[in-house]
């Protein structure tokens, strides 16, 4: 099979179609003239983590609240572990991009003074299940915005130090890509599926993340040589029971509380319910034999229980199918909850390209925004529209002298050979000892028993995490040799890559935090209580010849602005 | 947690193939949609809801839950029905008005 080589030219590169790069193609249409590529893996209309659907958003400055109340509770949820310029300058976003969303076609749920309706401090009532088609259709509306879609970007184009974009290959077409920018923007998103996952069987790819969200911007930038912050501060959701459905809509939205196997409310008697506590409390309550934990539904009445059903199929359409399906209405019993396996993802926690205020990464020519970007948790579906504007403005100003790059002819034969020398004929010939499958699933076991996983209850040891980074090499090795017959394949098996090096980078952030700052997201057995002396920084790592290099930076707190 | 495409329904349009978050989706010989990898479906649905001849039924997988029920959609424009259908074979059916937002 030989691929056909496609070499395209354009102002701004956008990689990944979701809710942060969509943002930041509109604002940057919206703002210039200049021509804007947006490459997705799969297509922009129902790409990524908001492919369902999303419930509602959860960053909002509700009436009472402040930029300040929201960068203070982030704050404190994270254990003074956040960027504050970073967090800061999304809350001063958070409003508007709410707005602008409703411009574009979001329904979101008002009171009759035409004010939205509040769920908590900071949530506002939508239906989001369309979200991902009306950002794509205010894409098409702009000519200078190209979409590019089942195109999987591998690498970034680095000439002199510099990203001058990036390159990749068709998912369903015999086709790769060379793509040249003035500037690059990534937005592909967190990484789920390097941990086994709670369902590991048929339905394996039933998840709380997007199992399509493969660490690939991670990936890519640990690769050339990015700094990346606060990997050890993973995400662990709470869910429904095997369907993985989110729990706030009845937790929260019910106000439902979280009984253990005797129906006693538990969350309280571990500390104040926060995200973090209401999930932490459910693992010792398993711990402790008092498990199975549950949602208390049962005696909701019908009006409550067919709301239910329609909030989930706005987003999790499995929950209600399971409970219609099976004739367990919520109202008759409990919701049974679990926590995820763990994931990295900077919209939810702290994992990420390590960025100035205004999101340029430490490459010249490259920004991080949205999951892939580090330093401000729970920025969420609004956030990371925030970032999506911050680093358009951003772009625009920086490009404004800049010629567009070339690219050695020299580079691209080196590309085309590297893809080729993957690809085989499918002549039932070629033999594969391994395949790409069952080498992701031997990485996802290492992970879940050594690093961390579900299996020991989230904890860690540097024992174990040494015999992680042990196995995690064979198993680098071995993904070497996989051969693959066609493109898919040949994404399948850029995925499992990314996924290994991320896991690596992972254990070096685990490792180098000696205390335990969040529970289960990082619980480090061998120094089970928090240390402020010591660990009151960030932790960072820098890929540098095969070697990960950890460095400790000083925390950026209220008012200070960080610059590379 | 995966789909079905029922070829008979099938009009090998390709728009679920488009929609796929996971790229899963491939045409066969007839020229018909089918799920090439079924353990990769994340079951977000998109692809339902974009098919309009009612090819696609999406399904529990029985290591969470299913129990031989099934769910399918029906978009008119401001209205998403949803039809689901349970262990014994009735049938309920859900209607969506997409302009009104979550109580919850």
């Amino acid at each position: 099979m030989k691929l056909e080589k496609i070499i395209i030219d354009t102002d701004v590169l956008v990689i990944g179609g979701g809710a942060a790069g969509c943002f930041a193609a509109i604002t940057l249409a919206e703002k210039s003239d200049k021509k804007v590529l947006v490459v997705d893996k799969a297509n922009i209309k129902r790409s990524g983590c908001l492919a369902a659907g999303v419930n509602a958003l959860n960053a909002y400055i509700t009436k009472g609240e402040s930029v300040d109340s929201y960068v203070d509770y982030v704050k404190n949820e994270f254990e003074n572990v956040i960027r504050e310029d970073l967090t800061y300058s999304i809350g001063e976003r958070l409003n508007s991009v709410t707005e602008k969303m409703e411009r574009l076609g979001l329904p979101i749920l008002k009171d009759e003074y035409g004010e939205y309706v509040t769920r908590g401090k900071r949530s506002v009532k939508i239906n989001g299940e369309f979200i991902k088609p009306l950002l794509s259709d205010a894409l098409d509306k702009f000519d200078q915005v190209t979409s590019l879609n089942q195109v999987n970007i591998c690498d970034y184009l680095i000439r002199d130090g510099k990203v001058i974009g990036a390159y990749g290959v068709s998912v369903k077409e015999n086709k790769f890509y060379v793509i040249t920018a003035k500037a690059t923007i990534c937005a592909t998103g967190g990484a789920s599926g390097i941990y086994k996952p709670n369902n590991p069987g048929f339905s394996r790819h039933k998840m709380w993340y997007s199992p399509f969200n493969t660490g690939a911007g991670y990936a890519m930038g640990i690769r050339a040589g990015a700094e990346m912050t606060s990997f050890e501060m993973r995400f662990i959701a709470l869910r429904c029971k095997d369907t993985i459905a989110p729990t706030g809509t009845a937790a929260q939205g019910l106000k439902a509380k979280q009984v253990n196997a005797d129906g006693e409310d538990y969350v309280k008697t571990y500390g104040k319910p926060t995200t973090i506590m209401r999930l932490h409390s459910t693992i010792e309550e398993n711990i402790k034999g008092n498990g199975p934990c549950f949602i208390e539904t049962k005696g909701i009445n019908s009006d409550v229980e067919d709301q239910l059903f329609r909030a989930y199929l706005n987003m999790a359409p499995s929950q209600t199918l399971k409970w219609i399906e099976s004739g367990n209405y919520p109202s008759k019993e409990n919701i049974e909850i679990e926590g995820t396996e763990p994931y990295i993802v900077g919209g939810h926690t702290g994992s990420g390209y390590w960025i100035d205020n205004d999101r340029r990464t430490t490459l010249n020519g490259l920004y991080a925004i949205g999951d892939v970007a580090g330093g401000s948790p729970k920025k969420y579906v609004t956030g990371c529209f925030a970032e999506g504007e911050i680093a358009a403005e951003i772009v625009l100003k920086d490009i404004e002298n800049i010629e567009s790059p070339t690219v050695d002819e020299s580079l691209v034969r080196h590309i085309e050979e590297n893809f080729q020398s993957t690809l085989i004929n499918d002549d039932g010939l070629n033999y594969q000892q391994y395949e790409v499958g069952e080498l992701e699933e031997a990485m996802q076991k290492v992970m879940d028993e050594y690093a961390g996983g579900i299996s020991t209850n989230y904890g860690y040891n540097e024992q174990r995490l040494d015999i992680a980074l042990e196995k995690l090499e064979e198993l680098i090795v071995l993904s070497t040799k996989l051969k693959a017959k066609d493109t898919h394949e040949l994404m399948f098996i850029k995925e499992l890559e990314d996924r290994l090096i991320v896991s690596k980078v992972l254990i070096h952030h685990l490792k180098a935090r000696k205390e335990t700052r969040w529970k289960v997201y990082q619980k480090n057995l061998n120094y089970m209580e928090k240390d402020d002396e010591n660990f009151s920084n960030y932790i960072n790592t820098v890929y540098e010849n095969g070697e990960v290099r950890v460095l400790k930076r000083e925390l950026v707190k209220k008012g200070e602005h960080y610059e590379h | 947690m995966s789909i079905e495409i029922i070829k008979d329904k099938c009009v090998g349009c390709s728009k679920c193939i488009d929609v796929c978050p996971g790229n899963l989706i491939y045409k066969d010989q007839d020229q018909k949609m089918f799920i090439k990898y079924p353990k990769e479906c994340w079951g977000c649905t998109a692809c339902l809801k974009e098919c309009k001849f009612g090819a696609i039924k999406y399904f529990l997988g029985a290591d969470i839950g299913g129990q031989g029920g099934y769910l399918m959609t029906d978009d008119k424009s401001d209205f998403l029905h949803w039809h689901i259908v349970d262990k014994s074979g009735a049938e309920t059916e859900i209607i969506i008005d997409k302009r009104e937002s979550n109580k919850y």
